[in-house]
C-alpha cells in the first residue's frame, strides 16, 4: 500500500529510519536530522537516502528494522573535531557535568554542542528501539549529563534526557549510559525510561 | 630577484581563530615597473599571509595590502630598502572590526524594539501584559484591549482588538488569532506580540491590511493560556496544560485544546487527568477554553479562526475528530497551499498542510473543529518552526524570522476572509 508522503504515517516511518542511521552514524559532530520524508540531511550537506521501515506487530514490542542506504558516503573516519573534543574531554581537570540543555531560551553554549550532537545520537537508539507506528519521538532537551571517567580509550557519559513523544505529547524522561570513541562510534551501553515528573 | 629580503626566522601560521589585532592595510606606491615586480614577488611569500585589496597592477596604481602583525616590520623593512613609498591607511584592523560590530549591535537593537521593547526575546507574561497597554496607548484609534474572562488562577484573559470602527459598539464581521494555548509553545506567543505590533505599524501603509481593516476586525489573543505559561517561567518548562486541580487526582490541568465542544471525548484525547490530552470532565470544564467561545459566540459574526501552535510546521483545516471531509475541503485545502506557499517564500521554511485527522493525528475537541461547525468557515491550526531539532526551546534568535514568514501566509487568509465574504 503506498503512503501519501504528506501524511503522518510516512513521516513517523521516516523519524524512525532517520533515528536508525543517526544511532550508526552520528557523533559529537555530526548529526542526521530528517529534512523531508525524500531525504536525510547530513548537517547542511543533503545526502539522499532510501530507507525500508518494518514495524513488527503482536503482543511482544520489539524495535522496528530498518533497512537503508544512503547515496554517496557518510565517511566513517573521525575528524579533526572529533579529535579536538575527544582531546578537550579527556584532559579536563573535573569530569564534565552540565544541565538543561538547550536551556528555556533555545540557548546551547558552543562547548556544549558536541555533547548534544552526542546526546542525538545515542537517543536515536533509544528513539529507533522504542518506535511504533502510534509514536513520533523527538529529543526535548537534555535535562542532564555527567561524564564517568574511565580507565580505557572510550569517553562515557550519564545522560538523563526528555523525549517529547509527538502523538501523545508526553515528556518521557529516560536515562542513558553513553560511550563514544573517535573510531568507534557510539554505544548505548544501558538505557531505562524514568518516571514522568508529576506537577 | 635583486632587493629581495630573506626571512630568516619562520613566521608563526596565523591560528585557526581570525583576530586582527595589530595587522595594518599600507597602501603602496609602485612607480615603476621594478616596484610592480618586487611587490608581485612579495606576493609569493606564502609565509607573511599577506592578504591583498588591491594587487599590483601596473606603476601609478596604488596597492593596498593587509599585512599580519608578525609580518609588519620585514615588509616595512623591505619597502623602505627598496625605496618604495607606503602609508599607514589603517593602523589596526581589530579595533575597526571592533567598532563595526558595536555599530551592528546597535543598530540591529534598534530594529528590533519599537519604544525599548525587544521582539527577538522571550518574554514574561508581566512583560508582555505591560507591553500590550504600550501598544494600546501608541495606536489608540486602532487597537484597544478587552477583558473576556479570568484564568483558573484568576489572571485576567485579554484580547487586543484593532479596529477602525468608530463607535464602541461597532459589529463587524471580524478574524480571531489566538497563540499560547499551549504553554510551553514559547515562538506562540512570542509570534502573537511581533504580529500585534506588525498589524499596529502596517495599517495605513499596507494596502492589502487597510482594506481588510476598514471593513472588519481582529482579535488576537496572546497569552491563552496565562496560567500554563506563568508555570513554564516559574517551574516547569514543559508545561503544556491550565493549572486547574482535576478533583481525585493529584495531577493538574487540562489539555485546552481537547476541551471544545466538537467530538469531545473521542478517541484523540484521554479521559487520565495525568496525561497531556487530558480533554477535562466535561466540554468548556476549563475557563480559559470557556471564555473564548462565549466571546466567539455573542460576537456571532467571526468570519476566521486561526490558532497557532508549535512545533512540527503544518497548516491544518477541520477536522480532527472525523474523517469526513469538510464541506468546503477543496476551497480550504487550496488556500492552505497559498499561505504555505507565501510562508516559504520569506526564508524557505517548507510547511505541510491538510486536514487536521490527516496530517497530524486524529485530535478531538480541538478549538477549530469547534469554530468550524459553529459557523466560522475559515478556521485553521499553525504549527509553528521546527521540526523537531529544538522543538519547544526554539532559540530566541528564530523569533523575528518564524513571525516574518508566518505575517504573509497569515494575510493570504485574512485577504481571501476578506474577499469572500459569507
Amino acid at each position: 500500500m503506498e503512503l501519501q508522503p504528506s501524511h503522518y504515517p510516512a513521516r513517523r516511518a521516516a523519524g524512525v529510519a532517520s533515528a536508525c542511521i543517526n544511532y550508526r552514524r552520528g557523533g559529537p559532530n555530526r548529526v542526521l536530522a530528517l529534512s523531508n520524508v525524500r531525504r536525510a540531511q547530513l548537517q547542511g550537506h543533503a545526502v539522499n537516502c532510501t530507507a525500508e521501515v518494518l514495524y513488527h506487530l503482536g503482543s511482544q514490542h520489539s524495535a522496528p528494522e530498518v533497512h537503508f542506504t544512503v547515496e554517496g558516503e557518510l565517511g566513517k573516519n573521525p575528524d579533526e573535531a572529533d579529535n579536538k573534543f575527544y582531546s578537550r574531554i579527556k584532559s579536563l581537570q573535573e569530569p564534565l557535568v552540565a544541565q538543561n540543555i538547550p536551556d528555556s531560551f533555545g540557548i546551547v553554549p558552543p562547548e556544549m554542542e558536541p555533547i548534544r550532537h552526542l546526546a542525538f545520537s545515542a537517543c536515536d537508539y533509544i528513539i529507533w528501539q522504542n518506535s511504533t507506528e502510534n509514536t513520533w519521538y523527538n529529543l526535548a532537551q537534555i535535562r542532564d549529563v555527567r561524564q564517568v571517567r574511565r580507565n580505557d580509550d572510550y569517553l562515557e557519559f550519564d545522560y538523563t534526557v526528555l523525549l517529547h513523544d509527538f502523538v501523545s505529547q508526553e515528556i518521557i524522561p529516560w536515562q542513558m549510559q553513553v560511550l563514544w570513541h573517535p573510531q568507534h562510534g557510539v554505544k548505548v551501553t544501558q538505557n531505562s525510561r524514568q518516571p514522568k515528573q508529576e506537577d | 630577484m635583486t632587493g629581495l629580503l630573506v626571512f630568516g626566522a619562520l613566521l608563526a601560521v596565523a591560528c585557526s581563530q581570525k583576530l586582527f589585532v595589530g595587522d595594518q592595510v599600507l597602501r603602496i606606491s609602485a612607480n615603476n615597473e621594478e616596484h610592480v615586480a618586487l611587490l608581485r614577488g612579495l606576493e609569493e611569500l606564502e609565509d607573511l599571509q599577506l592578504d591583498y585589496w588591491a594587487a599590483p597592477a601596473k606603476p601609478g596604481l596604488p596597492v593596498d595590502i593587509r599585512v599580519p602583525f608578525p609580518s609588519l616590520q620585514p615588509v616595512k623593512i623591505f619597502l623602505e630598502s627598496n625605496g618604495i613609498p607606503y602609508t599607514i591607511m589603517i593602523e589596526d584592523v581589530q579595533t575597526l572590526l571592533d567598532e563595526e560590530k558595536e555599530a551592528m549591535e546597535r543598530a540591529r537593537k534598534l530594529e528590533r524594539s519599537s519604544s525599548g521593547f525587544d521582539f527577538s526575546t522571550y518574554h514574561t507574561i508581566e512583560e508582555i501584559y505591560s507591553w500590550m497597554d504600550d501598544l494600546v496607548a501608541q495606536h489608540p484609534d486602532l487597537v484597544s484591549k478587552i477583558q473576556i474572562g479570568e484564568s483558573y488562577e484568576k489572571r485576567p484573559l485579554y484580547v487586543l482588538k484593532f479596529s477602525t470602527g468608530r463607535t464602541v459598539k461597532t459589529h463587524r464581521p471580524a478574524i480571531w488569532i489566538d497563540t499560547g494555548i499551549h504553554s510551553r509553545e514559547w515562538i506562540t506567543q512570542a509570534t502573537g506580540v511581533w504580529t500585534a505590533n506588525k498589524i499596529a505599524t502596517e495599517y495605513g501603509k499596507d494596502a492589502s491590511l487597510t482594506a481588510i481593516l476598514t471593513s472588519m476586525d481582529i482579535f488576537l489573543e496572546i497569552v491563552t493560556n496565562p496560567d500554563g505559561f506563568a508555570y513554564t517561567h516559574s517551574q516547569n518548562r514543559m508545561w503544556r496544560k491550565t493549572r486547574s486541580i482535576n478533583a481525585g487526582s493529584s495531577c493538574k490541568g487540562v489539555d485546552p485544546n481537547r476541551n471544545w465542544d466538537a467530538g469531545f471525548g473521542g478517541p484523540g484525547a484521554t479521559n487520565n487527568p495525568c496525561s497531556e490530552t487530558y480533554h477535562g470532565p466535561y466540554p468548556f470544564s476549563e475557563s480559559e477554553t470557556k471564555s473564548v467561545a462565549d466571546f466567539i459566540l455573542s460576537h456571532g459574526k467571526m468570519k476566521a479562526a486561526i490558532s497557532i501552535h508549535s512545533y512540527s510546521q503544518m497548516l491544518m483545516f477541520p477536522y480532527g475528530y472525523k474523517e469526513e471531509p469538510a464541506p468546503n475541503h477543496q476551497e480550504l485545502d487550496d488556500l492552505a497551499k497559498e499561505a504555505v506557499d507565501a510562508l516559504a517564500a520569506v526564508h524557505g521554511t517548507q510547511y505541510r498542510y491538510g486536514s487536521t485527522i490527516h496530517t497530524i493525528y486524529q485530535a478531538d475537541g480541538i478549538t477549530i473543529d469547534w469554530t468550524y461547525d459553529n459557523g466560522v468557515k475559515y478556521s485553521y491550526t499553525f504549527e509553528l518552526r521546527d521540526t523537531g531539532r529544538y522543538g519547544f526551546l526554539l532559540p530566541a534568535a528564530q523569533i523575528i524570522p518564524t513571525a516574518e514568514e508566518t505575517w504573509p501566509a497569515l494575510m493570504k487568509i485574512m485577504v481571501h476572509v476578506h474577499e469572500h465574504p459569507y
